[in-house]
């Protein structure tokens, strides 16, 4: 079996470092978006059709707002598998290390 | 303890070493790290010194010693654990020690060259199998042929090779050549090339003899031609043969070869340490004097004062442990020399310490700006950094550091920027912290403001109707109309702002505002701290003649402005604000003696700033020359001078009342040194005040305007997050397709890696230089002195190991 070893033991610290952030920063996100934050106006995607032509406002923004938090919840999850792949590549790491001396 | 705020008291001590056990007494020293010992020999050549043979001894120990290490590293061996701390060996031991080194060193090189000269053995044995491999191919002479010659080269060149046969043997030889196919090691070079097998058919002696030479000049191995198959089949079973007993014997040398090696590196630390501290003891030893009636060496100290009794347990000890019968002591001596700078410190402090250091050690005694700076300087770090997240990152960071201190790995690695930051871990932790705090304040977290209590503005209170809200791009809420603006928020900046087309407007007026108070303050601090020197060194006349012109001036102008500021701050209102006055106006004005046109801010404001102006006008010339005046008057009124001048350094007990007095001197040292410089030449007195005048008016206008760097750099930071957070993370965030969750999640890993490299990183140092440079410059040119110099014990922990410089250790 090939080995499952394919960065070093410094890309993998990388690795677990920017998951554990991403994780923490896009579910917050996550939360403020689904709270629907106004300071975060500029991120949501819309459009000037979005605010004129809105039957039941501000629901076409709030409906916005609700799918930009869902994307940044799955991304906080794509991250936490990043994360426990670069924590294997660690423990892999280890384990070659000892095995070497 | 006032040993961080002003650095401990020193005194010179003589040491009476007797000379049985004064290696021991060095010995405990060297351990303890507590004394700076003092040349006493300084005219001698490091080759007239005393002990300059037991140095040799040490050099030659270390020379085998770094043979050894750099045979351990080549049979990559690895070093055990080093945690012994082995104490210097007495000089019975050492011959022991060199014995064993020099025959390890006679074995190894022995072993070694047996090694290589094996391996050249069992490279001749394979090419010749090569060669009688491949010559089989040959076509085989007859009878004519007298004797044949094969030749195997690695280097050769064979056309040269062959006309040069052919020129000197004239015809008489034929020549056939072939390829190996595989590489082979060349002995010399130790890699791989390709050679050549040449076989010669020649007539005669004398051509054997030409063919033979030519063969030497190319460096060409040459081994004889079996006539016969069968006796070529007998070499070639020979030829197996040897070579496998060869590789037998060549891998038992080798394994022999790492066991002694193994067996050296348990020992070679232990080794190396001892031979350091024995050399250092050496080195010491050449520092002291013979006295010839007491038989006994001495030796001049730097010790604190405190720690005098530590010094005699410490030199008990010693003669305890050599046996001694007569016992070592210490004996004070009085000197008029300015004793090096000593601050304790621990490892919080020391980081802090340490950047006071790199502008200037204090002098002697003078009041050290490192505990304030424990706090001010992450503060002022912290207004220029002002990010609740990037201190949230800074601060983990650091915690990661300061709880992994004691990992031996992280301590002891050769990179210099990571060693760097780690001696710096408690300054990054406290920078953290205080950015957090003023991220807060500042309402910004990677550029977003958070809302945590509730904006204190309400757009609906305004009114607008539909029309307003289509046909306008901006709209202003008016606080003055009811139930727009409920209050302030109750700690920050108030989160509405981030959404503002005018934030920088008001940012920018309230932080530049903010800048000029905490300057103010901090230059006043720094003058304040000044009358501690004044004090301490007993120049009382200083605090009236110096320290409160400077004072009244720094207070009466720019005092003044800070209580403009915070007048209008607190006196105007939203109802009021466009009829508010613009201080800077005001504040020309004042200087002018102008401005009745305009509205006061308070009544009897123009009295009160003629008052002021005039009180700082009339400090300068007090300032400028208050001093040399009363010097000069000091000195030629009174007859105090001229009493004390150089001393000699006394080697026996002096009388006691000289002892007494000069004691009493030493404390008040600087301040007669002083006088007695100063009372030399008035007009040198008079020209270094007005320098100094003329340095703090000026300085006054020109730090205070440097102090808007806070402004400067907290602005900067605050838009490059927010164009990283527009250009980085809007584009991920706004991908409104399903691929757009993908697309997010390299954009974050973007936006993270740009974080910390550019906002972190590089703003991070440019914030630290920043306020590096208003501790050096604005506030410790107020009172700080700088000129000393700093101590340095004798302690084997601190000295270094040439084995660590070249990477062996």
């Amino acid at each position: 079996m090939p080995s499952l070893l394919f960065c070093g033991p410094k890309m993998a610290a990388c690795g677990i470092v920017i998951s554990i952030w991403g994780v923490i920063m896009l579910a917050m996100l996550g939360i403020f978006f689904s709270a629907k934050s106004a300071v975060l106006i500029e991120d949501v995607p819309f459009t000037e059709e979005d605010i004129r032509g809105d039957q039941n406002p501000p629901g076409n923004i709030y409906g916005l707002y609700n799918q930009v938090g869902i994307n940044c919840f799955i991304a906080a999850g794509i991250y936490v598998a990043v994360g426990a792949v670069s924590l294997c590549q660690v423990r892999l790491n280890k384990r070659q290390e000892y095995m070497v001396t | 303890m006032s040993s961080l705020l002003r650095g401990e008291e020193m005194c010179l001590a003589q040491l009476f070493l007797q000379s049985g056990s004064a290696y021991d007494c060095i010995s405990e020293l060297g351990e303890l790290g507590l004394v700076e010992f003092r040349d006493l020999n300084p005219s001698v050549t490091a080759f007239q010194r005393k002990h300059v043979n037991e140095i040799k001894k040490c050099e030659e120990m270390e020379r085998i010693l770094g043979y050894l290490l750099r045979e351990v590293k080549k049979a990559d061996i690895s070093l055990p654990e080093r945690d012994v701390n082995p104490v210097a060996p007495l000089p019975k031991h050492v011959m022991a020690i060199m014995e064993q080194l020099q025959r390890l060193e006679v074995e190894l090189g022995e072993v070694t060259r047996n090694k290589e000269k094996l391996q050249r053995n069992l490279l001749e044995l394979t090419e010749y199998t090569h060669m009688l491999r491949i010559t089989r191919k040959f076509v085989q002479r007859t009878a004519e042929v007298s004797v044949s010659l094969y030749m195997f080269s690695c280097l050769v060149k064979i056309e040269a090779f062959e006309r040069m046969l052919w020129r000197v043997c004239k015809g008489y030889t034929i020549l056939s050549y072939a390829e190996v196919e595989e590489y082979l090691e060349n002995p010399d070079t130790g890699e791989p090339t390709k050679c050549v097998v040449f076989l010669i058919s020649y007539w005669g002696d004398q051509i054997g003899q030409k063919v033979k030479k030519i063969c030497d000049c190319y460096h060409c191995h040459v081994y004889p031609y079996p006539s016969s198959n069968e006796e070529r089949n007998d070499v070639v079973e020979g030829l197996r043969t040897r070579i496998q007993d060869l590789h037998t014997v060549l891998n038992r040398t080798e394994d022999y070869l790492r066991q002694v090696l193994i067996k050296a590196s348990e020992s070679v630390y232990t080794w190396v340490i001892q031979v350091k501290k024995m050399k250092a003891i050496y080195y010491i030893l050449n520092l002291c004097s013979f006295d010839v009636t007491n038989k006994c060496l001495i030796a001049e100290v730097w010790c604190p004062v405190n720690d005098i009794p530590t010094l005699r347990r410490a030199l008990e000890e010693g003669s305890r442990k050599s046996g001694a019968t007569v016992p070592s002591f210490v004996n004070r001596i009085p000197t008029s020399d300015t004793p090096p700078t000593l601050i304790k410190t621990n490892k919080f402090t020391s980081g802090f310490q340490n950047i006071v250091d790199a502008y200037g050690v204090g002098s002697y005694r003078e009041v050290n700006p490192a505990p304030f700076t424990i706090i001010t300087f992450p503060f002022l770090f912290a207004v220029m950094f002002g990010d609740l997240g990037h201190g949230v990152i800074m601060a983990v960071f650091a915690a990661w550091m300061v709880l992994c201190e004691n990992n031996r790995k992280l301590k002891n690695t050769r990179n210099e920027i990571w060693n760097t930051f780690f001696e710096g871990r408690y300054i990054i932790l406290m920078m953290g912290l205080f950015s957090i705090y003023t991220g807060l304040i500042y309402n910004d977290c990677f550029s977003k403001s958070l809302n945590i209590f509730g904006s204190g503005w309400s757009v609906k209170a305004m009114g607008w109707t539909k029309e307003q809200w289509e046909n306008n791009r901006f709209l202003t809420l008016d606080p003055n109309v009811t139930g727009v603006f409920k209050g302030p928020y109750p700690l920050g900046i108030d989160p509405i702002w981030n959404l503002a087309s005018n934030r920088l407007t008001f940012l920018n007026s309230y932080k530049m505002k903010m800048s000029v108070i905490l300057g103010i303050i901090h230059m006043s601090f720094g003058v304040i701290l000044s009358t501690y020197n004044y004090l301490h060194f007993r120049k009382k006349y200083n605090l009236y003649l110096v320290f409160l012109p400077e004072l009244l001036f720094l207070l009466c102008l720019f005092g003044y402005l800070v209580f403009m500021i915070l007048y209008k701050w607190l006196a105007f209102s939203a109802k009021d604000s466009r009829h508010a006055p613009s201080i800077l106006i005001h504040f020309i004005n004042m200087f002018l003696m102008q401005g009745d046109g305009l509205q006061p801010l308070y009544p009897g404001q123009t009295g009160l700033q003629i008052f002021l102006v005039v009180i700082a006008v009339l400090s300068v010339p007090v300032l400028l020359l208050g001093k040399p005046v009363y010097l000069y008057w000091l000195h030629n009124g009174s007859h105090r001078l001229g009493l004390y001048r150089g001393y000699e350094r006394v080697r026996r007990n002096s009388e006691e009342e000289l002892y007494l007095m000069r004691a009493h001197d030493m404390e008040e040292g600087s301040s007669h040194s002083d006088l007695s410089s100063s009372g030399e030449n008035p007009t040198e007195e008079l020209l270094h005040q007005a320098i100094h005048t003329i340095e703090y008016c000026l300085g006054c206008v020109s730090n205070t305007a440097s102090y808007l760097r806070l402004w400067a750099l907290s602005l900067a930071h605050a838009q490059l997050s927010e164009v990283l957070w527009a250009m980085v993370m809007r584009v991920g965030l706004r991908m409104d397709s399903t691929l757009g969750v993908l697309f997010l999640v390299p954009v974050f890993g973007l936006f993270a890696v740009l974080t910390v490299s550019i906002l972190l990183v590089m703003e991070g140092l440019s914030a630290f230089l920043h306020a590096l440079r208003l501790h050096w410059v604005e506030f410790q040119n107020k009172f700080y002195g700088g000129t000393g110099v700093k101590f340095c014990p004798f302690a084997f922990s601190l000295l270094p190991s040439s084995f660590e410089h070249d990477g062996l250790l």
